[in-house]
């Protein structure tokens, strides 16, 4: 591989110190972080569900404190956030899936709107088929 | 100080720099070569070039087809062994730099595309997109990192060529980084600097291209060839000079004047069909569409912009699709420097300087006649383009003489010892004068900008499409008066790092000597041939001129012209006939 | 009473100063000039010592770019009409040591450049007598977005990653390791695979974006390597569920 006679590294450069707050200096930065910290959320909701499934086998009596606790305005706040919080990691991570695929069909490139369209359309069905299974079938 | 010592060392790292550097690679890899550019490879200016680059490869189309449309392009004073063996090795280096990866457009079955091209009677001119000069550009560089005899010199400026014992025998160049000024010595030197456009106030070039190496060649004794045939391109944008490609018209654009008349057909360029026809109007050769649209501006026919006069490219009835796949971008840099799109509307355009036929003499080897010192690429002058380049034969020559000249600057190396220790008493020497006529200086009462102006008003005046003896010997004591004022530059950066007031006037020092043998080599051709149009001897005169202008510098720096024979070998001079 | 707009420039002399100043110049307002053409002015006219990189002013060499009211730039593809009445700030490009007023050290993006290999791998060159490797439009439309790069390093500006650890690959030089990845006549991927999908190759990329959004040639680096993180993860599959079929 060729050489260079470059200098690789020099004291007289100036190297300026990237800030601590360096994601508060742009919008786009800032939601970044915000889309990368809504994985505590879904870590959260993951704790809960678990939270959910223990008090369930533990009989209907546990089951209904637990409700009664959820209807706390503490609980009701926090998952109302959270739901927040998910519903951004899903639709970011929608709108961004079809730059990570790079399929073609016949030659030409599948269009983005496409794969994003078939992301919440499944989305969607999935959700639906959820609610006609819990609401008795 | 610091020395460097290589086998081969190029100047410039451009598409013929690197296309150099490989070949000596690929020869002898114990060879060391050394590619030192003021810039990084990837800016050299290569990187514009957007046409396309001919080489015969289309059942139909012969090499001697393509060397007679080179050779009445060039207005016969193209060497024809030179020209020969160009179209003879095009296709094979166009090859080679597919196989190293260059994205060539292709047909639908895979094969490399052609396009039809200014001047060429066949479709030969191998293109990649609208940029192809890019793409070349970036394959020849991403390739080079490949060799691990190849040590680049990143942004260090060549102030001088080392001479000794009557050879080339290296640099002196300064590091911009540190400002750091060594000798790099080699057995053999190859200069692949580009052109000298920027001696111009309007022309497609980069800032870069100030005519480095045909000074340095120039001051260390190796004469400079046909310097007064300078290419005007016929389509370059007001104001900025960005080049708008001769592709446009071969995809079908038309050249309009201010009635919305295609105004070339009353200059002997044939008649206006609805297709573009091969060597007919549109397409015919740069020099002469040039000549017409002066013509055109003197009947007072061009379209008055702000930036002065004007023609209209027409690319509408090409329609949105052709232009986004074949000229993609085209209306990029419409739309963003002229806010312009070529889909609706006409784009303004004007002849701009692009390019130089002439430049460092060299034999069809790249060798000059200083022993170690060779040249490739447009700094050198073969000639091939004689005096009238077509477009896109350059490119190709990059590829052709690059490996030329490589190959014959590495069989140099080979048979001759390495340099002595005498060199670095010049080199010495150099160092000294970079600082205290440069670096130390204090005092001085000329803006570098303000005499580079000057020079440039006075080249655009009386060395432009069409020149007069009384205005070139004008242009001539003025460019004296100019190297004089020079002296007196005022340096105000006495800085080591990064030091760019330094290489301004470093390349300005370098463009005035260029401009003074442009000048001179004008004033001495007293006929009219390809570009050079003299308004007081308008016939072509085979019978005295049918020669090359040598013009090499005197000890007090003032440029001395001789001829040289133009090389015939299997086409005696005809007349110059498109549109037929 | 010609317009004028004011320009903050960033100004860095190692010889005499321990860190960059700011300087004010009055440049003309010209609707036609970009940002370039006004720190072209003030070098020929107002300070002759202003150091700064340009070459071509067409957007195609890569040289020019810098921070322009905090955004990384070409500044000859930025006209100074958008800022009116300004002031502008240029500042060099971010992420980069300062070499002097607004140049930068690129050397690292050269080493990274060629670390990925930007070049066609083969097992068995073709003779040049057979002619060219065969490709359709479609095949060179798999990779060509890729390679319009023009290296300007104004990805590596906008993106953090790069910004907080200076060891990342970074956009331009994994976006050209792909467009080699998907060019129909090399046969590289697998060694350019193990280069790329080390800690600081493709996995130091949290898939921020801002690179796609400011890259001047619409590149889409940020597709590339996420495209290739797939890729990537697809390989590291095959190689435990079908080893005899890997390398």
């Amino acid at each position: 591989m060729s050489q260079t006679a470059h200098t690789a590294h020099h004291p007289r450069w100036y190297r300026t110190r990237v800030s601590t707050y360096w994601w508060s200096r742009k919008w786009a930065y800032f939601l970044f972080i915000v889309r990368e910290l809504t994985s505590l959320a879904v870590a959260y909701f993951v704790v809960f569900t678990l939270m959910q499934i223990h008090a369930l086998r533990q009989g209907a009596e546990v089951y209904a404190e637990f409700q009664e606790w959820l209807r706390r305005p503490l609980l009701i706040s926090l998952n109302a956030i959270s739901l927040f919080f998910v519903l951004y990691h899903a639709i970011t991570w929608f709108n961004l899936a079809p730059r990570a695929i790079s399929a073609r069909f016949r030659g030409k490139r599948i269009p983005d709107l496409l794969i994003t369209a078939s992301n919440y359309g499944a989305w969607l069905v999935v959700s639906l088929g959820l609610v006609w299974l819990l609401s008795g079938g | 100080m610091d020395v460097s010592s290589h086998d081969v060392l190029l100047v410039g790292g451009g598409g013929a720099g690197l296309r150099a550097a490989i070949a000596v690679a690929e020869l002898n890899p114990k060879l060391s070569v050394a590619v030192v550019s003021k810039v990084y490879p990837m800016r050299s200016h290569t990187v514009s070039a957007e046409g396309g680059a001919a080489a015969v490869i289309k059942p139909g189309d012969s090499l001697e087809d393509h060397a007679y449309d080179t050779i009445s392009g060039g207005d016969w004073m193209c060497d024809q062994d030179a020209v020969e063996a160009f179209v003879k090795e095009a296709p094979e280096e166009m090859l080679r730099l597919e196989h190293w990866g260059c994205p060539w457009s292709r047909e639908p079955d895979g094969h490399i595309a052609v396009r039809p091209f200014g001047g060429m009677k066949k479709e030969r001119t191998w293109f990649a997109a609208d940029k192809t000069g890019f793409h070349m550009l970036h394959a020849l560089f991403q390739t080079s990192l490949k060799y691990g005899a190849i040590t680049r010199y990143d942004e260090w400026f060549v102030s001088r060529l080392l001479e000794d014992d009557g050879r080339v025998q290296g640099v002196v160049a300064i590091d911009l980084m540190s400002g750091k000024i060594q000798a790099i010595t080699a057995k053999a030197v190859i200069l692949c600097t580009g052109g000298c456009g920027r001696v111009f106030p309007f022309t497609t070039n980069a800032n870069i291209k100030n005519g480095d190496g045909m000074a340095l060649a120039y001051r260390a004794g190796a004469p400079l060839k046909d310097m007064e045939f300078v290419q005007y391109h016929p389509t370059g944008l007001p104001f900025t000079g960005i080049l708008i490609t001769e592709a446009s018209r071969a995809e079908g654009g038309l050249l309009l004047n201010k009635d919305g008349y295609r105004y070339l057909q009353d200059y002997d360029l044939g008649k206006p069909q609805p297709k573009p026809v091969l060597r007919s109007m549109e397409l015919g050769p740069r020099d002469r569409l040039s000549q017409a649209f002066v013509k055109e501006q003197e009947k007072g026919r061009t379209i008055e912009g702000p930036y002065g006069s004007v023609v209209h490219l027409d690319l509408r009835h090409l329609g949105e699709k052709v232009i986004t796949t074949k000229l993609p971008f085209v209306r990029e840099l419409c739309l963003k420097y002229e806010n312009i799109d070529p889909v609706k509307e006409l784009i303004p355009v004007r002849p701009v300087v692009h390019y130089m036929m002439g430049g460092v003499h060299t034999d069809i080897n790249g060798a000059t006649p200083l022993p170690g010192l060779f040249a490739a690429g447009e700094v050198a002058c073969v000639s091939i383009n004689g005096a009238n380049r077509l477009g896109s034969n350059s490119l190709t020559e990059l590829l052709v003489f690059g490996a030329r000249a490589g190959k014959s600057a590495a069989v140099f190396a080979l048979e001759h010892p390495t340099p002595n220790g005498h060199v670095l008493a010049q080199a010495e020497d150099e160092k000294r004068r970079l600082e205290d006529q440069f670096l130390r200086k204090t005092g001085g009462h000329e803006s570098i900008a303000t005499l580079r102006e000057e020079m440039q008003k006075t080249m655009e005046k009386s060395a432009g499409i069409y020149r007069t003896g009384a205005l070139l010997a004008e242009a001539a004591a003025t460019l004296r008066r100019l190297q004089e004022r020079f002296q007196d530059v005022a340096m105000s950066d006495h800085s080591r790092t990064f030091n760019t007031e330094l290489t301004t006037a470093l390349e300005l020092s370098f463009m005035l000597d260029v401009s003074e043998a442009i000048v001179q080599c004008a004033l001495n051709r007293t006929e009219s041939r390809g570009s050079h149009q003299r308004t007081d001897f308008p016939k072509r005169d085979d019978g005295e001129f049918l020669a090359h202008s040598l013009v090499s510098q005197r000890k007090d720096g003032t440029p001395q012209v001789q001829y040289l024979p133009v090389t015939i070998t299997r086409w005696p001079p005809a007349e110059r006939v498109y549109g037929k | 009473m010609a317009e004028t707009i004011t320009l903050e420039v960033a100004r860095y002399r190692p010889e005499q100063e321990m860190e960059p100043t700011f300087q004010q110049f009055e440049v003309p307002f010209r609707k036609d000039w970009v940002v370039l053409d006004a720190l072209n002015y003030i070098k020929d006219k107002l300070d002759t010592s202003l150091s700064y990189r340009w070459s071509c002013r067409m957007g195609v060499c890569g040289s020019c770019g810098m921070m322009v009211n905090d955004e990384p730039k070409l500044t000859c593809a930025t006209f100074l009409s958008d800022y009116m009445p300004g002031p502008v700030r240029v500042e060099p490009l971010r992420n980069f040591p300062v070499v002097r007023d607004l140049v930068i050290a690129m050397t690292d993006f050269m080493v990274k450049l060629q670390r990925v290999k930007p070049w066609l791998i083969r097992e068995q060159e073709k003779p040049l007598s057979d002619g060219e490797y065969l490709q359709t439009p479609e095949q060179l439309d798999d990779y060509k977005q890729f390679s319009m790069c023009i290296n300007c390093l104004i990805c590596y500006a906008a993106c953090p990653v790069y910004g907080l650890d200076p060891h990342f690959l970074g956009p331009a030089a994994i976006a050209l390791a792909q467009r080699y990845n998907r060019d129909s006549r090399d046969e590289g991927s697998q060694e350019r695979l193990d280069i790329l999908s080390q800690h600081d190759g493709i996995w130091g990329c949290t898939f921020v974006g801002e690179c796609t959004k400011v890259c001047p040639k619409h590149v889409d680096p940020a597709g590339a390597i996420q495209q290739y993180k797939l890729e990537a993860t697809k390989e590291w599959f095959k190689s435990f569920l079908l080893p005899w079929g890997a390398k």
